[in-house]
């Protein structure tokens, strides 16, 4: 954007920062897209607040315990965490300007996301084949709007990378692909930090207590 | 008349409800067939296109939020007017219950959400970057959608009230009366739907402003040498980011509860009401700092310049503004004292709610001291500056009596607290806007509004609000409750609830007359040919009013605050002038349709939400994606204005030196 | 009220009620929470009339100062009051006023905390009276009042006997409503699934007007409801009539009442076991624990102010 050429007129040190934020034109953007990452963590903080408010709330229906499957949440997490480590080996490719292994590594992360997301949806089918729909209590009510929005975030993450990896096919390694692999790649790692609470907070205190 | 028509205006165009609607209907398609005629006689269609729908310029942004913040005042002052007049006698039947409640409903929101909302990010838009030495906000595209999506927001808004029924669940809308067991029509739907549109805008502009205001500045322009403005809006950006998220999920739940049958908020299957009224006011409170704050900013700006004097207190000006944005996320529990709180939860938020008055107070000396020892002027954004003082000074200390908790459970939902909140919400917020209005007008438009109709519309404005207001003060202590659409005779509220709607008809013709004032101004009001009709003091009164579109020919470098002024009492304005040798090609963003066809797909999708129609809410989520993928997808988004079409530009408005 | 307390709580009366008089003189018997009958009412009385008063001491100087500056330092040709355009600055004048709104704050915030804590408790509790317990609930659109202790139901009125302290137990089997009784005291919430508490005296018999004060839709203008205090002769009178009338309050009669609709006041002579109780706990007091007690009878005061706290906390967490 071009409203920013004056921002080069204190130019300190600026050979020494990470690619994507050189140009300062992109560099706003990711402090932009920072950001709307706080709005987003508020976001999910309401929707923890609300299921922490409601879990308890099962109207005589199925509880956490009956419902949260071991290997199944825990097979999401490792998909998870994993695609976020390969999405963080990815910005380092970007960094060393190595396009074959950006792309690649985009590209794991991308399946891996597939893997979860896929987990996710069997598991939900599993839980409404059992009678436990949304409708049910609001401690599915909260439960499926929550770990759903989730899910709905990553999706859009999914395609949001495929079009970068794209991009980067099209076009190589740019101040621009540069910051949009960065950003997509922050978004990804935000996404991981919630399913971290997810993990906790719901699946696990939900088996436990 | 087929059956299925007959069907079909029943069900949704209301035929059976009487004159109002049929009236409403009308005048709907006479105005949509005039615009339309006119734009087509006029061949103005590809203008309307080129210039305004597809602009990303902030200026143009800022005069658009300016229109509809004017014409949302209109809608929601009608409808206080319809709630006075049913008010002014008692067992009225002007209107009957339901009417009553859908009004009261629609004008809360929209003066709220559609009318003050507007107005902040009119002035936002147009002023801050001119007043940082920017070129455009940071996101000039995003600045774009935010306007489309609240646009369409008070469109869907609007619509509900000639299809399917306008929402009648009160502003807060609190479960279980919202929910669909109580409220079954489409109306609240309309509600959740439209703030939800109009509340991602407004997120965005959060965002967008803050960056701007982080990365954009002026070389020079260190943060505490910016103006008061500028600095009001990061405080209000802040509480924006912070407060509209709870927002948004109060309303998706909400929105769950009842298209999908979720239970978050109904009484039965575990849902918890109260979880909203805590949702909704940790977004509901802030947001009055967030319209509030910026108008605490245009008077710091007016009062320097009418005053000509340099505002008092600078660094006090700046910590209190951020004070504020911070005690406002520890107040949210004082909307319901009353709702079986703790004495410790209550004590806390009692004080908490007391503690905002502390910066407030600061602030008010600080404005009366930057006009002590100063040479005021009683032009138009002074007049509503004074008489903002003693109206906010009232009304935020009937807000300090209502903070206390024990007392606050007399005047809760009553006529005492309808009052205090008018009068600050008015006397701060709209005033501010008012003034800041008049003040900014000549750069954004190049004439100045008529003096004499402005002094007319204003001493109407005030007795009227006075008039209006006060009595309410003394029918809370008589017991009367809000939102009641009549009352008996034998309780004494005749006599001031009369005066009450007379006042709110004086506030009515005081609008009127700001109409014809921008009317009758356009043609005849005072051309500002320097570009500094008010004698001012920061960097926006440097430029030619209006600004070119690109802003700034050359970036101006910052050495002090209140520059411009410093430069004029120094004779060194010519520093700010271009020269010739300095121009370089300016990048500028290209317009874009598509941030109007988003909002017109989000509108589609909306709109199918409040029926449950599933294939128009699969139509315009697909049209918010293609427009997410396509807009993923541009490269192409800028362009150049070569250094000789500057250098043109800026001698024909002869500024090169 | 113990003794030593005496001499202030009578200079603060004295107080008040001189101040009163001079704001308030030519305000009639219809303002209703001016004229307080109650001691709830009175202290809510104090604490308005002192805030009143706080408040006043910045905002007066403020109107005259500012009314004063725009007159001595307008633009006339000819002004020659002082003009300084470069002062801006005065770390005395902006610590004063730094500190005279904190120093208002501070005591507005001691009495506040003060009035808060002493109306969770009874209005009278140096008195050896038992108070009495009312149940309300709230629906669409009207009140019903049960007695437990008298066994007796009514709709849209209820008596009281004067200088007793009544514990009025609200929720609402219908939107959100607010119990309030101008006269008697400050309002308080009926909600869905939650038992609120609110005590409320009169002192004197008389008819006192309450409302509804929380929108519940169409019919919520039409929820007015009279308290009516009487002697205690005449309340037992009272009750012994009702008790027997023949009219009954059925688990049934109790789903036609809930039905929305607009009523006029009525009495029954029983009404089913349990029927608050049972309530709240069905619209959600079962996830409330500590909301009422395991038998399902009504809690002690003092539980019952804990439980308030508790449920408070849980609530505010959920926002954040």
């Amino acid at each position: 954007m071009a409203v920013m050429e004056h921002a080069v007129h204190n130019p300190t040190g600026i050979d020494e920062k990470p690619l994507e934020y050189r140009d300062p034109n992109q560099s706003v953007k990711i402090l932009g897209f920072w950001l709307f990452l706080a709005t987003d963590m508020l976001l999910f903080g309401c929707l923890f607040a609300t299921y922490l408010v409601v879990r308890t709330h099962t109207d005589g229906g199925p509880t956490p315990q009956q419902l949260f499957d071991i290997p199944g949440f825990t097979l999401e997490t490792f998909f998870l965490l994993t695609s976020s480590f390969t999405g963080g080996l990815s910005t380092l490719a970007m960094r060393n300007g190595n396009r074959k292994w950006l792309m690649t590594w985009l590209a794991v992360t991308i399946l891996l996301g597939l893997a979860f997301i896929g987990f996710e949806v069997k598991e939900f089918v599993g839980d409404v084949a059992v009678g436990a729909t949304m409708q049910r209590s609001a401690f599915l009510s909260a439960f499926f709007t929550l770990v759903g929005t989730h899910g709905s975030h990553v999706s859009i993450g999914l395609v949001w990378m495929f079009l970068t990896l794209l991009q980067v096919a099209r076009r190589g390694i740019t101040k621009v692909t540069a910051r949009k692999v960065f950003v997509v790649n922050l978004y990804w790692h935000f996404l991981d930090v919630v399913w971290v609470f997810i993990f906790t907070i719901v699946y696990l205190s939900g088996r436990v207590m | 008349m087929p059956s299925w028509f007959h069907a079909f205006a029943d069900k949704y165009l209301m035929w059976q409800e009487g004159p109002m609607i049929w009236g409403s209907d009308v005048l709907i398609l006479l105005v949509s067939i005039g615009i339309i005629f006119t734009l087509t006689y006029f061949h103005k269609w590809k203008w309307l296109w080129r210039e305004w729908i597809t602009t990303v310029d902030h200026k143009r942004i800022g005069i658009m939020y300016l229109i509809c913040a004017l014409l949302m005042m209109f809608r929601g002052g009608a409808d206080a007017e319809l709630l006075r007049t049913q008010l002014a006698v008692p067992n009225n039947h002007f209107l009957t219950a339901d009417h009553y409640d859908q009004i009261f409903t629609t004008h809360g929101t929209i003066m709220i959400l559609f009318m003050a909302m507007p107005f902040i990010f009119a002035l936002f838009n147009i002023v801050v970057p001119l007043q940082i030495g920017a070129r455009d906000v940071a996101f000039p595209y995003l600045n774009a959608i935010s306007f489309w999506l609240f646009f369409f927001g008070a469109m869907l808004f609007n619509l509900s009230f000639v299809f399917g029924g306008s929402p009648d669940a009160s502003w807060v809308s609190y479960p279980p009366l919202s929910e669909l067991g109580f409220d079954p029509g489409p109306g609240e739907n309309y509600y959740l739907l439209a703030i939800q549109i109009s509340g991602i805008g407004s997120i965005a502009t959060g965002i967008n402003f803050l960056a701007t205001i982080f990365k954009m500045r002026a070389p020079g322009m260190k943060l505490m040498r910016m103006p008061l403005f500028s600095w009001s809006v990061v405080a209000a950006s802040i509480v924006i980011i912070f407060a509209f998220p709870a927002l948004a999920i109060a309303l998706a739940l909400l929105m769950l509860d009842r298209v999908v049958g979720t239970h978050f908020f109904t009484i039965l299957h575990g849902g918890n009401p109260m979880m909203f009224v805590n949702l909704f006011w940790l977004w509901g409170h802030p947001e009055v700092y967030i319209v509030v704050l910026p108008a605490f900013g245009v008077y710091s700006e007016v009062v320097a310049t009418f005053a000509r004097k340099r505002v008092f207190g600078y660094s006090s000006m700046v910590a209190s503004l951020m004070l504020i944005s911070v005690i406002s996320y520890f107040v949210w529990a004082h909307h319901f004292f009353t709702m079986g709180a703790g004495a410790d939860v209550n004590t806390f938020f009692a004080i908490a709610s007391m503690m905002v008055g502390i910066p407030t107070g600061v602030k008010v000396f600080n404005w009366l001291f930057t006009m002590f020892q100063g040479r005021i002027r009683m032009t138009l954004p002074m007049l509503w500056t004074i008489a903002f003082v003693p109206c906010f000074v009232i009304g935020g200390a009937t807000g300090v009596m209502l903070a206390a908790a024990p007392a606050d459970y007399q005047y809760h939902n009553s006529y005492f607290l309808i009052a205090h909140f008018h009068q600050v919400l008015i006397g701060g917020v709209v005033f501010g806007m008012i003034a800041g209005m008049y003040y900014w007008w000549p750069k954004m438009f190049g004439f100045k509004l008529d003096e004499r109709l402005g002094r007319i519309a204003f001493w109407l404005f005030n007795i009227g609000f006075y008039v209006c207001f006060m009595p309410q003060y003394a029918l809370g202590f008589m017991g009367m409750q809000r939102r009641m659409y009549t009352y008996p005779a034998t309780m004494g509220w005749n006599t001031l609830n009369l005066v009450s709607t007379i006042g709110a008809y004086v506030m009515g013709i005081a609008f009127v007359v700001i109409v014809v004032q921008v009317v009758y101004s356009i043609k005849h009001g005072e051309r500002d040919l320097t570009g500094d009709p008010w004698d001012g003091r920061t960097l926006e009164w440097s430029l030619p009013s209006p600004a070119p579109h690109y802003n700034f020919a050359v970036i101006p470098t910052v050495t002090d605050r209140d520059m411009w002024w410093v430069l004029k009492e120094e004779g060194r304005t010519d520093e700010l002038r271009p020269k010739a040798k300095d121009i370089q090609p300016i990048h500028m963003p290209k317009n874009s349709g598509r941030p109007f066809l988003m909002g017109l797909s989000f509108f589609v999708a909306g709109f199918g939400f409040v029926f449950v129609w599933w294939p128009l809410i699969v139509l315009g989520l697909a049209g918010v994606a293609a427009c997410m993928i396509a807009r993923a997808l541009e490269y192409d988004d800028e362009y150049h204005i070569p250094v000789r079409e500057v250098q043109s530009h800026e001698a024909a408005l002869g500024r090169l030196s | 009220m113990r003794r030593e307390h005496r001499p202030r709580r009578v200079r603060t009366v004295v107080f008040s009620a001189a101040v009163l008089t001079l704001f308030l003189t030519g305000c009639g018997p219809q303002y209703l929470v001016l004229n307080p009958v109650g001691p709830v009412g009175r202290e809510e009385l104090h604490l308005i009339v002192l805030s009143a008063i706080l408040v006043g001491i910045v905002i007066v100087p403020v109107l005259f100062l500012l009314a004063f500056i725009v007159w001595r330092y307008r633009d006339k040709p000819g002004n020659t009051a002082p003009y300084k355009p470069k002062w801006s600055e005065s770390k005395v004048l902006e610590f004063i006023w730094w500190g005279i709104p904190v120093v208002i704050v501070a005591v507005l915030g001691v009495f506040t905390a003060k009035t808060t804590f002493a109306l969770v408790k009874p209005p009278a509790e140096d008195q050896q009276v038992k108070p009495l317990t009312i149940q309300v609930v709230s629906l669409d659109w009207k009140w019903l009042f049960l007695y437990p202790d008298q066994h007796i139901a009514t709709v849209n009125y209820a008596e009281i006997p004067t200088g007793v302290p009544v514990q009025f137990e609200l929720t609402s089997d219908a939107p959100m409503n607010s119990f309030w009784v101008p006269q008697l005291g400050g309002q308080e919430y009926t909600m869905p699934g939650m038992a609120m508490r609110l005590w409320l005296q009169a002192d004197k018999p008389g008819t006192y007007y309450g409302h509804g004060a929380n929108f519940t839709g169409s019919g919520f203008a039409h929820m007015d409801f009279n308290v009516i205090a009487k002697s205690d002769a005449d309340f037992n009178g009272w009750v012994h009539q009702v008790q027997s009338s023949s009219q009954q309050l059925t688990k049934a009669g109790y789903q036609k009442l809930k039905q929305p609709s607009v009523v006029g006041t009525s009495s029954y002579a029983s009404y089913p076991a349990h029927l608050f109780n049972d309530t709240v706990w069905a619209d959600g007091g079962q996830y409330m624990p500590g909301m009422m007690n395991q038998t399902g009878s009504p809690m002690n005061a003092a539980s019952a102010s804990n439980m308030a706290g508790m449920s408070s906390s849980s609530n505010s967490a959920s926002g954040k």
